[in-house]
């Protein structure tokens, strides 16, 4: 028999109104594909009194494809997106996609639940009693980060793919709660705190994700210990798109922050392509901030994450019409 | 700490009708092993991390030790003691037999549920997709190679 769960109720609406009614109540805990929040149930991070089952809303696993771009219900599964013709329009999406986890957790794991995966470090991942002989962390139950124990937030690396590749093709999020519907820029979804990494208020849900247009020509690269399963140790999308001042680039990160970060490239590609792509490298290097969350040294993701950013922006420029 | 619930599971595991009580807290793996004493599915890391739980529900492979039983209710659900007829071996667990797929066998139970969901998709896989589809399924023993020959091994036999 497997490690126990603490008892919850499972709830499985068939609406949208029955969802929000069911995450209405206390101690009331959304869940989809469930690869990610199961996991954490397991290890005893959280313990809500009931689960409320999204997979049953049909119209969450809509994907509507028009002038205005494409319309990404939150519950539709990262192996039926993979399919979608429509989204090979945007590169970096599909390649970030392909690349979470195995196959098999992309059967049933979600576009909403990817983008609301927990933060992960090495101190808060484990067993219950791995946590709890260590004095537990800052995030649950205890008062210390043991990655940074002079802070005073979580350091807890955002660590999914695909929300990186949506924001540089500028994707908008949409969530639904008790409040109304709400829609932002992805970007500003996030909060770089690992305790609080979403804009997520108590019974509201992503209920969509949308893309504009097809611009940019994009890709994903992540770099990870083994080719298929792992989480990012870091990850780069970068999109590329013709202006009349040149070539201008728009990068975001995961893996290293506790939320994907945007990292603005503010020129253009000028004359001299190397000074160019040296400076890139350089700016994303500044700009990231990997912890010691992972067993792998933060020093190494920051200057991997770089040189896989420059690789890509570079394949992307030569590749330009 | 929520208040646990039962609920009345009607579902098909091997082509069998199953209908019985569960809390709602039950895993899949757990509700195969210990309560319809399945165990060929392995509960290998108990996380979703080695694919060792594969199972197949509506036909799809699914790691069971991260999927909630009472969410299954009304699912059809295959597991490796499913996979041979009247007796006879099915063409995956023949090939890993033949050419050595299985080594402490721990793994293959997962691994010939995953590439049975993959040759139902796709007959005629080549190497590259045989990889992909078996990529969240990890063997300890040794490398892939004998598993993936198992597994090409089974597609040419279903093709000739």
């Amino acid at each position: 028999m497997s490690e126990a769960m603490a008892p919850f109720r499972l709830i499985r609406p068939a609406s949208l109104d029955e969802a929000m009614a069911a995450l209405a109540v206390e101690g009331a805990q959304p869940c989809s594909g469930g690869t990610d929040l199961l996991v954490r149930l397991r290890k005893g991070l959280l313990e809500p009194a009931a689960l409320v089952d999204l997979t049953g809303i049909a119209a969450l696993r809509d994907v509507v494809c028009d002038e205005s771009g494409m319309w990404v219900g939150a519950g539709a599964t990262l192996a039926t997106l993979a399919r979608n013709p429509d989204l090979a329009a945007y590169p970096a999406v599909i390649q970030a996609i392909d690349s979470v986890a195995g196959p098999t957790h992309r059967e049933v794991a979600t576009l909403g639940g990817n983008l609301c995966q927990d933060p992960r470090c090495v101190y808060l991942n484990q067993s219950h009693w791995w946590r709890k002989s260590n004095q537990f962390c800052l995030k649950y139950r205890g008062d210390t980060c043991h990655v940074a124990p002079k802070g005073n937030r979580c350091r807890a690396a955002f660590s999914g793919d695909v929300a990186p590749a949506l924001m540089v093709h500028r994707a908008q999020i949409e969530l639904a709660g008790p409040a109304g519907a709400r829609q932002m820029p992805l970007a500003e979804f996030y909060n770089e705190d690992g305790a609080a990494h979403t804009a997520l208020q108590p019974g509201e849900i992503v209920v969509a994700v949308h893309l504009p247009p097809p611009g940019p020509v994009s890709e994903y690269g992540k770099v990870r210990v083994r080719g298929s399963v792992d989480y990012p140790l870091a990850g780069v999308a970068v999109a590329c798109e013709p202006t009349p001042d040149g070539l201008r680039f728009t990068l975001a990160v995961t893996g290293t922050n506790s939320k994907p970060l945007l990292v603005d490239i503010p020129d253009p590609l000028g004359e001299d392509a190397d000074a160019f792509f040296a400076a890139l490298v350089k700016t994303v290097q500044k700009a990231v901030s990997p912890q010691r969350t992972t067993t792998i040294a933060p020093h190494y993701r920051r200057l991997s994450v770089a040189a896989l950013a420059g690789r890509i922006a570079r394949r992307l420029a030569a590749d330009a019409p | 700490m929520g208040q646990g619930m039962k609920r009345v599971v009607s579902l098909k595991i091997n082509g069998r009708e199953v209908e019985e009580v569960v809390p709602d807290n039950l895993l899949l793996v757990d509700f195969l092993r210990d309560r319809q004493g399945l165990t060929g599915t392995k509960t290998g890391c108990d996380g979703g991390e080695c694919g060792a739980c594969t199972v197949l529900v509506n036909g799809r492979a699914r790691l069971s030790c991260i999927t909630l039983a009472a969410s299954c209710d009304g699912s059809d659900i295959e597991t490796i003691e499913g996979q041979a007829a009247r007796g006879r071996l099915s063409a995956l667990q023949r090939a890993f037999h033949q050419h050595l797929g299985a080594q402490c066998g721990f793994c293959t139970p997962g691994m010939i549920m995953a590439s049975e969901a993959l040759l139902r998709q796709n007959p005629s896989p080549d190497e590259a997709a045989i990889r992909t589809a078996l990529g969240g399924n990890l063997c300890r023993c040794t490398g892939y190679v004998k598993i993936i020959k198992s597994v090409q091994a089974a597609a040419a036999e279903a093709r000739s």
